[in-house]
């Protein structure tokens, strides 16, 4: 894949780290597609069948202005309505760590779709670390944008206890990817070395065979 | 309506207004088959139309109403003389862009405004039908404006749109001519009567019926109309189609013409004094019958009979693309029914898109002018245009 088949203005940049992943002409769900940029992006670009859930009123309206098959839901309910392995790839971009419960989830991701990317924010990553460790206050950054007393993200979680949950819940990890401050991936040398310096960590997973 | 009060502002540079209204009739050899099991023909089928047809038809959506409701969504209504009650929604560079669809709104079955209903001539008797027509249903007139599109040689939808029993004529579109049907938009709806909109329409219904003037539904034969029973009717309903907050807003406890409680039974307060103005305006353009009749035929209405009680399996395998829109203060069919009828869209794997419109207005938020709802409207209508390639029209 080259970089002109991806335009990296289009969306930003850890999206379209996910949009790699999709095979082209795939059947998608994104849960929690805020505006659908990506989804967007992937029908344009990929030829996806693609639908979406999004609990804002605002992404909502701005993803069906774009066209797209976007439902207004809470995705902890909604997903239950959803039949078993109706899409290739089921999407979680950045929304994990705001679910009542994470683990439930995840089981639901890969009841509905064949395979599921999630991505959420590292609680590991070193300035993380720093911050409560040294300065003793929750941290606030820009994948943790929002003071401790009004934040959604109500589980967070590390790259280190994603993997630990993985392994409980017989979830296989297909591929595993550190993403940078930027948004770019980085290397994933080592799971400590990823946990340390990842801002976020983006992982393909399935169910156990 | 709330919103004939803003239509004033409304430009009047229209041109297609005059556009024909056309009655048809329809079923002289092979009659309507209704859902009572009786059989109904011929009928008249009022409709007007906007824009111009494509040359390969593929331009047509269909704009179904409420209750109360009629074909004249655009222009001057000659019934009432007041605008079209939907000119928000539908004209050109409007969110359903007559410059681009080919746009049709046919009057109900059992309506009163061209299409047959109980006020018209039952040709067996050469009087008006009264309660010998027979009990219709949403899928009876569904299948009616199934017939005067074959009539007009229309194949297939672009689009259904409709909002309140509109947006239950859009579902059962879908449900019963799937192949018809490209994009389906319900909006302020439900998939079947609960028992509390029934409990409601039955008050309207007895308010009719104990008025003496409606004498058994035969008042066409005589001077007087059931008003007071009809007008009473409409001010119950017209409760449902607010909210409690737009009418503590807009009236909360102000008086009306008066500086302090007068101690009798007059209209002290506005609300009470703009409920009577909804009552009596609505008996000067609506049929006492007419209105037993639909409301009986939404009462009926629940699209998941017929398939185990379960409302997806009403859509198993259709190729609809689908918008569900509900309004958050609507109370009337509030946005979980909406919802059920997304998540059993879903069930099913059709592409359905679905928004829960902020909005204070209440049930009648659908008829208003708001960015929200038009942007979605424009935006599901304009994708899929674009992925038939634009062609349109």
């Amino acid at each position: 894949m080259n970089a002109q088949e991806l335009r990296a203005s289009d969306i930003r940049v850890d999206l379209l780290e996910i949009a790699r992943i999709i095979e082209p002409g795939s059947t998608v769900l994104d849960v929690g597609c805020s505006d659908g940029s990506l989804l967007d992006y992937l029908v344009r670009e990929k030829q996806v069948d693609g639908r979406g859930i999004e609990l804002s009123p605002e992404g909502v309206n701005q993803s069906i202005a774009k066209g797209l098959s976007v439902i207004q839901g809470n995705a902890e309910e909604d997903i239950d309505f959803y039949p078993d392995q109706s899409f290739d790839y089921v999407i979680l971009s950045q929304t994990l760590q705001a679910m009542k419960s994470p683990d439930r989830m995840l089981e639901q991701l890969l009841r509905v779709g064949r395979k599921a990317v999630v991505s959420f924010p590292n609680f590991g990553h070193w300035k993380v670390r720093l911050n409560l460790g040294l300065l003793g206050t929750m941290p606030v950054n820009s994948t943790l944008d929002y003071p401790w007393y009004s934040t959604p993200n109500i589980h967070f979680c590390t790259i280190r206890d994603f993997v630990k949950l993985c392994q409980q819940s017989d979830i296989h990890i297909e591929q595993s990817m550190a993403i940078n401050a930027r948004g770019y991936r980085m290397p994933f040398l080592a799971l400590r070395l990823a946990n340390l310096l990842a801002t976020q960590g983006m992982y393909v997973i399935t169910k156990k065979e | 309506m709330i919103m004939l009060f803003f239509m004033d502002q409304e430009k009047s540079a229209e041109t297609e207004e005059d556009s024909f209204a056309e009655v048809v009739t329809l079923g002289q050899d092979n009659p309507l088959r209704l859902d009572s099991g009786e059989e109904l023909g011929p009928f008249d089928a009022a409709y007007k139309c906007w824009g111009k047809l494509n040359y390969d038809k593929s331009n047509v959506v269909l704009v179904c109403h409420a209750l109360t409701g009629d074909h004249y969504v655009r222009g001057i209504n000659p019934i009432t003389g007041k605008r079209g009650w939907w000119e928000n929604m539908i004209g050109p560079g409007r969110p359903v862009d007559t410059d681009h669809y080919y746009v049709l709104a046919i009057n109900v079955l059992g309506s009163c405004a061209g299409t047959t209903g109980p006020s018209s001539i039952n040709p067996e008797t050469g009087k008006p039908y009264g309660l010998d027509f027979p009990v219709i249903t949403v899928g009876d007139m569904v299948r009616a404006q199934a017939m005067l599109l074959d009539y007009l040689g229309i194949e297939r939808l672009f689009s259904v749109i409709g909002g309140s029993m509109g947006g239950m004529q859009v579902l059962q579109w879908a449900a019963d001519f799937p192949d018809r049907v490209r994009t389906a938009i319900a909006i302020a709806t439900t998939w079947r009567h609960s028992a509390q909109n029934i409990a409601f329409h039955e008050v309207g219904r007895q308010a009719i019926m104990a008025d003496a003037n409606w004498n058994h539904g035969r008042y066409l034969d005589q001077e007087t109309r059931p008003h007071a029973g009809l007008a009473v009717a409409r001010m119950a309903a017209h409760i449902t189609y607010m909210s409690e907050s737009g009418l503590t807003s807009r009236f909360g406890r102000n008086l009306q013409d008066r500086e302090k409680l007068a101690f009798g039974f007059d209209a002290d307060f506005q609300i009470e004094s703009y409920l009577r103005h909804q009552g009596i305006s609505f008996v000067d353009r609506f049929d006492a019958n007419s209105y037993l009749y639909i409301t009986r035929a939404m009462d009926y209405y629940d699209l998941s009979a017929d398939h185990d009680g379960v409302l997806a399996k009403a859509f198993q395998g259709t190729k609809t693309r689908f918008c569900i829109v509900s309004f958050t203060s609507d109370w009337l069919y509030p946005t979980v029914e909406s919802r059920h009828i997304v998540r059993s869209l879903n069930a099913v794997g059709a592409r359905v898109s679905f928004a829960d419109i902020d909005a204070d207005k209440g049930h009648d938020s659908f008829l208003l002018e708001g960015d929200d709802l038009n942007d979605v409207v424009r935006g599901f209508l304009g994708s899929e245009s674009e992925a038939m390639g634009g062609a349109l029209p």
